[in-house]
């Protein structure tokens, strides 16, 4: 359970941080009064989308890092024979860099004000994404073709999960995506997608990141 | 220290919201059915909670049935009776207690009590609840597919609870599975509208140390059940797979009735430490909205400010980051490393610092102050009493050296119905007598209330007390019947009997509330909009059940904390969080540091 252990450590510490920030040690029975200048009281510096997104991906982190600890702890049992990692995967996380590159320059382009390049951003994203999906189910053809099946083997059925499960999440952000590429093509202007942009840019990246891990370790394995 | 006293109230400028903002109801269905405003669903939460809760009720009648009177009631076999046992176990932990408490308490309380408009994503908290509702369809279904529901136990530990000699092998195990993983989906969405709107609809004047001790423990439970309930969903997943799709990620090589299955090299610990990761915080998801809910229970009915409020929310806040690094205590006959005992046996240990501080510091709110005995209060005092006694016995049991002989006998059952079962359900009924009356804007009949309370309080302890004793002489738990044992002597047959019939009368008892809620929404006296006389924000509502949207036009300002009982000079005995600066004789004293 170290790396689920080690995850916490790191939301504990950002809670920790973001405590210390909140006047904990006041004495509020002393405080009388509207207290407007205190922190905190201030109109929220972010939107509740934006803290929603932040706590969600700490809860899909502590989902990855649970799998990831599982694969840890099984792995050292005698049965796992570690099973090629198919060379579309390189490919694919090309893919899905790209893909996060997009909506970072969608994002930009939002910020910026300008319509055009936010809807380019978008499409290029949500196609790369896509592909990258695509990419991973042919992954998984390979390694079917070549039977590694998922009963098979631990070291198998672990690849076929944990790249299922991250593939779902990146289907659901499809989903956001499309929505927010929705709007933008009904004509809405960049200031009124930029927030729905930035949300998905986040998570993209998010998921960018997670992948870069999990691939890291099945490399590694 | 900044000392925020006394600013000028005329700077606070008003905070009106436009109707855009809000959701507006526009039919029959969209009001009371698929509806987004958070008093609705908690409304929605609660019935379903309690009557899924009544389910389980009926099932460990029929498990006390068997040990009481054993081999009398010819339909409760060995396989029933351990579907019995598991379905009563799942079904009070995650089905009614989780989801009371923080989908219906924290849904109804929440944006109330932080001076918001609703929870801050509406519609994701209404799919919250039907993905509740769907996971409860689920488990409920899964009593009537073939072979019946998984009779697992609660902990559903492979590799027995996939093995064809378990009831329920073949769909039962499934659909619990399946349950498990809809309802963390839909826990999920709504976890985070609880941690979000406290974070960022607070109103004016709300700073976290003014929020009520029942905010604090829900946001702090909704937190920790964000992270705790993904590796429930893991293990669910993993052994669904395995149970399915044939994997091996938990199930060792077999041999089952001669045969070699196609299962090998799994490790049924991984499941062990994915399912107590999870298993033991949610000891406190259930306990910590108790403890905030009680907090405010007894100051209000105590007419007192609640004692050590800092230390309060720092022991809430301690016990949440604590149970995180207990988890392997329930794992210590499991052929662990004997240093990782030690260390989480120290770290269990721990725990009972900040769990103590709690208990004190209601015991000092309670010194001294002028103590309503309301239902609401009885309720709080009978958890303190039960919560008590049901944690001294874990102090017991979190010593790994005395765990051993210890582990799965009814002690274990007895530890835990008294500290996780019965005290939560107090508080949870409390707090239903203690809220009812905003809710529907009728109080509850106070006669039939204190009955409830009487045969509540005092037969649970009936009923768990003689259980230390079975388990002390070596009664083991989940065993359909005893047969001939050196423990099973004729006391203890005497004693499972008279345990099973005071369970039954307990039982049937709750139906004394079930007619009480039902009778008192119709002929209940009116409440008014503060019966109880508090000074938390929920009571300050223009209309009483408040109306959709909380607030008039105006959310309101906060000028206080949450504890301003029987402040000397004020005009009453007490002065609600949105009441501005109130004239009083001499300087405020003895506010607890």
């Amino acid at each position: 359970m170290s790396a689920t252990v080690l995850f916490l450590a790191v939301i504990a510490i950002v809670v920790a941080w973001w405590l210390s920030q909140q006047r904990l040690t006041a004495k509020p029975w002393l405080e009388e009064g509207p207290v407007a200048h205190l922190p905190g009281q201030a109109e929220p510096a972010l939107p509740a989308a934006k803290v929603g997104l932040v706590v969600f991906l700490a809860v899909v982190g502590i989902l990855f890092a649970l799998f990831t600890s599982a694969y840890l702890m099984r792995m050292h049992m005698g049965d796992w024979r570690p099973l090629p990692d198919p060379r579309v995967l390189w490919l694919n996380t090309g893919v899905l860099v790209v893909s996060s590159y997009a909506l970072h320059r969608a994002r930009a382009a939002a910020a910026g004000g300008d319509i055009g390049a936010v809807k380019t951003g978008l499409l290029a994203g949500g196609a790369s994404a896509l592909l990258f999906l695509a990419g991973q189910l042919w992954a998984w053809q390979q390694l079917a073709a070549g039977g590694y099946f998922l009963a098979s083997n631990p070291a198998n059925a672990f690849f076929y999960l944990i790249t299922g499960v991250h593939g779902l999440h990146l289907a659901g952000g499809l989903v956001a995506l499309g929505r927010t590429t929705a709007k933008a093509w009904r004509g809405g202007r960049a200031e009124e997608v930029l927030l729905s942009v930035e949300l998905c840019a986040t998570y993209w990246h998010f998921l960018l990141g997670v992948w870069l891990v999990l691939f890291a370790l099945l490399l590694a394995t | 220290m900044v000392d925020g006293t006394l600013g000028a109230v005329g700077a606070v400028p008003p905070a009106e919201v436009e109707d855009m903002e809000l959701y507006h109801p526009k039919s029959w269905v969209t009001r009371y059915v698929f509806c987004q405003d958070a008093k609705v669903i908690s409304i929605q939460y609660s019935l379903t909670a309690l009557s899924i809760g009544l389910v389980a009720l009926v099932l460990s009648w029929l498990m006390r049935l068997q040990l009481g009177f054993p081999s009398v009631f010819s339909f409760i076999d060995a396989n029933a009776y351990y579907q019995f046992i598991t379905m009563h176990g799942m079904i009070m932990v995650i089905y009614l207690l989780t989801a009371i408490l923080l989908g219906g308490f924290g849904n109804y309380l929440i944006p109330l009590m932080v001076g918001a408009r609703d929870m801050v994503f509406p519609y994701v908290n209404m799919l919250s609840y039907w993905v509740y509702l769907l996971a409860v369809l689920v488990l409920v279904a899964s009593f009537f597919v073939p072979g019946g529901a998984t009779g697992a136990g609660w902990t559903l530990y492979p590799p027995q609870a996939i093995l064809s000699g378990t009831p329920g092998r073949d769909w039962g195990i499934i659909l619990m599975l399946a349950s498990l993983i809809i309802f963390i989906v839909g826990f999920t969405m709504g976890g985070l509208n609880y941690v979000v709107t406290v974070l960022q609809a607070r109103t004016r004047g709300m700073t976290l140390m003014r929020m009520p001790l029942t905010v604090w423990g829900i946001f702090t439970a909704s937190v920790m059940a964000l992270l705790a309930f993904p590796a429930l969903f893991v293990g669910a997943v993993m052994m669904l797979f395995d149970r399915v799709l044939g994997t091996s990620f938990f199930m060792p090589a077999l041999v089952e009735m001669g045969q070699q299955l196609q299962y090998g090299g799994g490790s049924p610990i991984l499941f062990q430490h994915l399912f107590w990761f999870f298993g033991h915080p949610e000891v406190y998801i259930v306990a910590l909205p108790a403890f905030g809910i009680v907090s405010d229970l007894i100051s209000t009915h105590a007419r007192r400010n609640i004692f050590g409020y800092r230390m309060m929310v720092w022991a809430i806040v301690a016990i949440g980051a604590l149970s995180f690094v207990v988890w392997a205590h329930h794992m210590y006959v499991s052929g662990m490393n004997p240093y990782f005992g030690f260390f989480f046996a120290t770290t269990t240990l721990i725990i009972a610092i900040p769990t103590a501080i709690k208990v004190y510091n209601w015991v000092l709110t309670l010194w001294l102050g002028d103590i309503h005995l309301t239902v609401p209060m009885l309720f709080a005092l009978g958890f303190i009493v039960t919560f008590i006694s049901g944690g001294l016995t874990g102090l017991f049991l979190g010593n790994a050296v005395v765990d051993v002989p210890l582990s799965d006998t009814m002690f274990v059952v007895a530890h835990f119905h008294m500290v996780m079962g019965v005290a939560p359900i107090l508080v949870i009924f409390g707090a239903i007598y203690h809220w009812y009356p905003k809710v529907t804007g009728r109080m509850l009949n106070e006669a039939l209330g204190q009955l409830h309370f009487w045969i509540t309080f005092l037969g649970a302890y009936a009923i768990f007390f003689p259980m230390h004793y079975l388990g002390l002489v070596g009664v083991p738990r989940r065993y359909h019947e005893l047969g001939e044992a050196a423990f099973n002597t004729p006391s203890v047959g005497t004693l499972n009997a008279f345990i099973t019939i005071v369970a039954l009368i307990v039982g049937a008892a709750q139906l004394v509330f079930l007619f009480n809620l039902a009778w008192s929404l119709v002929r209940g006296k009116e409440a008014g909009g503060n019966p109880w006389k508090a000074t938390t924000l929920e009571w300050q509502t223009p209309e009483t059940p408040p109306a959709h949207g909380n607030w008039g036009k105006e959310l309101p300002v906060v000028y206080r904390w949450a504890y301003d009982y029987s402040v000397p000079g004020a005009e009453e005995d007490f002065v609600p969080q949105n009441q501005p600066v109130v004239a009083r004789a001499g300087a405020r004293e003895g506010a607890p540091a």
